[in-house]
């Protein structure tokens, strides 16, 4: 580490502007994939007029939001009403300075690490921050005043409070493994030994199952479930403000593929590449893991996209069943098992 | 105002601090149209439901006494406005009925043509906005890529995709083009696979048989008792289909069998479904096969009775031809004295025409009973007691049509 402050504000501020607009592109591309996925699903076309391939949909559809009149209802919680959006928002892009992108990079002789903050605390940090996210969406449901908003945000801070135990429960193996909770040193010890997916299934599958309903992707979309609540807690948002949830969702659903990616799929790794290759080519092994890791997220979110498209939506009380009756029991069975095979 | 009036609907009173009163419709997206549902809530838990009809209502009993029997046709179209040709042709055979005129066998294989491409267009519109409304975005649209090619191979039949106007009292408009029966084997060959993919994705599919299965049971008493027809009928277990019970059109020469349900829940009333298009297919396949030549209007009435159109290359070419066309289509005195009703089986259940005549060219009362304004009577009855989500469930196996019930 250097001693330089402006060497290490410049690299952080470097980091900072990279993977935040990374995750920007991605939220405002997301859409534009499902559209795309879903059309192909479907036997459709999907959006093909602005720009080739409608490549430049997002970009119209922000324009839109931005020149859309940012009407705010008379019956509403001003506030509360405003504050909501950015707080679904926020917490999306904060849980991303804890995320490893590729192995550390080498900047004018010195080792930068690539990640915004390398917490020790690494992951307790992301699920502080992640339930956060629940307020915004609570907050919008009560300021809306309005019953099918109320109905949504309700169903998502049950929905959020239940499934945030069995997020947390589930990588309690990880932990348990790796004997730290630093994201980069789980990385670093996955690209020389075992992806975690394989020692670790069961505990990523209750990850995965409570990363759809953290992010209220279908099977888990109750709260903002069209059919049922209109469209949930943002029935009564409009313009920009209706614009933040959905870039939200899809920060969030890019922030958890990468979870998903950095704590099960071994994170940078290729495989048959260790981190003595990835030191071995310099700054191309920080291109190749880059890379990698956003393959890894990419297909993740595809497997989003492709859930949603395929499978109905739980009902309430099914949800609750789900996350309390089958997942935090699987959880723990995981926590008990990997506790016995790492008996000393 | 003092003579103002409300609405007859119990509104249930705002009870209890837990209690949440819920107006769902008529501009809700899962109501499908525009029935209205008034719900008290504890929780999620609805307590009450009070079903609000009305907001479709165009007075189409009245207007049928104001018309003649063909120029009501059209109107027929947008009663069931998803399958507006099985509604032409049971009020052909309604007003065929009370006039007398026979349906010359080719016309009635082609009105079978009709009304069972209609039912598996209707059926699949039910069934992919069932799957919409519980999350299966993609059931719907595939289900729209089949009733693309019907609704095309209904422009081939009547140049209209929706409003189709197709029958006329004696037979049908005009006869089928020849490429309509490529379209017609091609689709009945490929559809039954189109039907197992959709089973693929619903039947077996965990989340679908756990939002379906005993949701929204309707017990086969309770079938009897609130008149209801159709699919949901059959769900419940009553061995009931007009083509079967009381044959008309010629449905007596083709096999098929009704499905019956056992629990008479959504789940079931989904599965009745899918097994009457499968049927409604091999009826199309023997109609392939079977179909009579000969004349589509019953012509050796037109002398004797002016309830039958002339041709229209006659019309044009031929005086007497032009008066009777004019006749008919003017004040003439067609109609028998007398009354009569006809039901034919419909997508959503019986639908049935009752007309009474004293003369004259226009019927002194049509009566029309839509099945969805007697299948919607069970709302009340069974969605209390179940979730907020169950009613997308419930709405969506009951399959509505706005345009029927209120008329």
């Amino acid at each position: 580490m250097s001693d330089n402050l402006l060497f290490i504000i410049g690299t952080n501020l470097a980091k900072i502007i990279l993977f935040t607009h990374l995750v920007l592109i991605f939220a405002a591309y997301m859409p534009w994939v499902e559209r795309k996925v879903s059309a192909w699903m479907q036997d459709r076309v999907g959006p093909n007029r602005v720009g080739y391939a409608g490549l430049l949909q997002p970009i119209a559809d922000a324009l839109k939001f931005i020149f859309k009149e940012d009407a705010i209802p008379g019956h509403v919680e001003k506030v509360l009403f405003v504050l909501a959006p950015a707080m679904t928002v926020i917490p999306a892009l904060l849980i991303l300075a804890v995320i490893p992108f590729a192995p550390p990079v080498k900047v004018l002789g010195e080792s930068v690490q690539m990640v915004i903050a390398d917490l020790d605390t690494g992951i307790l940090f992301v699920f502080a921050i992640s339930s956060l996210s629940v307020y915004g969406i609570t907050f919008a449901g009560w300021a809306s005043n309005n019953k099918y908003s109320l109905l949504g945000g309700v169903r998502s801070s049950a929905q959020m409070i239940s499934y945030e135990v069995c997020l947390g429960l589930s990588v309690v193996g990880i932990f348990m493994a790796a004997q730290t909770l630093r994201l980069t040193d789980i990385v670093t010890l996955q690209v020389d030994g075992v992806w975690n997916i394989f020692t670790q299934p069961i505990g990523a599958l209750v990850f995965i199952v409570a990363a759809f309903a953290e992010t209220n992707r279908l099977p888990f979309d109750l709260p903002e479930a069209e059919t049922e609540l209109v469209a949930g807690y943002h029935t009564e948002y409009g313009s920009m403000k209706f614009a933040m949830f959905f870039a939200g969702e899809y920060a969030a659903m890019f922030v958890f593929s990468a979870l998903v990616a950095v704590l099960f799929l071994g994170g940078w790794d290729v495989p048959f590449m260790s981190n003595a290759t990835f030191a071995a080519l310099g700054n191309w092994g920080v291109v190749i893991g880059m890379l990698s890791f956003l393959t890894k997220v990419c297909a993740f979110l595809f497997f989003y996209v492709w859930v949603r498209w395929t499978i109905p939506r739980f009902r309430f009380d099914q949800l609750m069943h789900l996350g309390w009756k089958v997942l935090l029991p699987l959880a723990l069975v995981n926590v008990v098992i990997t506790g016995l095979w790492n008996l000393p | 105002m003092s003579d103002a009036r409300t609405l007859d609907v119990e509104v249930p009173e705002q009870g209890g601090a837990e209690s949440m009163m819920i107006n769902m419709g008529p501009q809700h997206p899962s109501t499908h149209g525009v029935l209205r549902l008034i719900l008290q809530m504890d929780g999620e838990e609805i307590t009450l439901c009070e079903p609000v009809i009305g907001y479709l209502h165009r007075g189409k009993e009245k207007i049928g006494e104001g018309y003649s029997l063909h120029k009501f046709i059209p109107y027929t179209d947008r009663l069931d406005y998803l399958a507006p040709l099985a509604n032409n042709v049971a009020f052909a055979y309604a007003g065929e009925k009370l006039t007398g005129v026979e349906c010359p066998p080719r016309a009635q294989a082609i009105r079978v043509i009709c009304s069972e491409l209609s039912r598996i267009s209707a059926h699949l519109l039910g069934l992919g906005a069932y799957a919409m409304d519980l999350g299966a975005m993609t059931v719907f649209l595939w289900t729209f890529r089949e009733r693309e090619s019907i609704y095309t191979m209904i422009e081939r039949i009547c140049g209209a995709r929706f409003t189709t106007s197709y029958t006329r009292i004696g037979g049908v408009e005009r006869d089928l083009p020849e490429d309509f029966w490529t379209r017609l084997r091609e689709f009945v060959r490929t559809f039954p696979g189109r039907v197992d993919e959709y089973e693929a994705m619903l039947t077996r599919n965990k989340i679908w048989v756990r939002r379906t299965q005993g949701v929204g049971v309707i017990t086969r008493e309770q079938c009897l008792q609130f008149g209801l027809t159709g699919p949901i009928l059959r769900a419940s277990g009553v061995e009931y289909d007009v083509r079967k019970a009381r044959p008309y059109g010629g449905y007596e020469n083709y096999e098929f069998e009704i499905p019956i349900g056992t629990e008479g829940d959504c789940y079931d009333r989904y599965l009745v479904r899918i097994e009457e298009m499968r049927q409604s297919n091999r009826i199309l396949e023997q109609v392939i096969e079977t179909i009579p030549s000969g004349p589509i209007m019953n012509r050796e009435a037109e002398g004797s009775l002016k309830a039958v159109l002339p041709e229209k290359t006659k019309v044009l070419t031929n005086m007497e031809a032009l008066i009777h066309q004019f006749m008919v289509g003017t004040e003439s005195d067609v109609l028998p004295v007398g009354e009569c009703l006809f039901s034919a089986e419909n997508p959503k259940g019986e639908l049935g025409f009752y007309l009474r005549s004293k003369g004259g060219d226009k019927p002194d009362r049509l009566r029309i009973r839509g099945p969805s304004f007697a299948n919607l009577q069970i709302l009340r009855e069974i969605v209390p007691g179940h979730m907020v989500a169950d009613i997308m469930a419930i709405l969506g196996s009951i399959d509505f049509v706005m345009g029927e019930c209120d008329r």
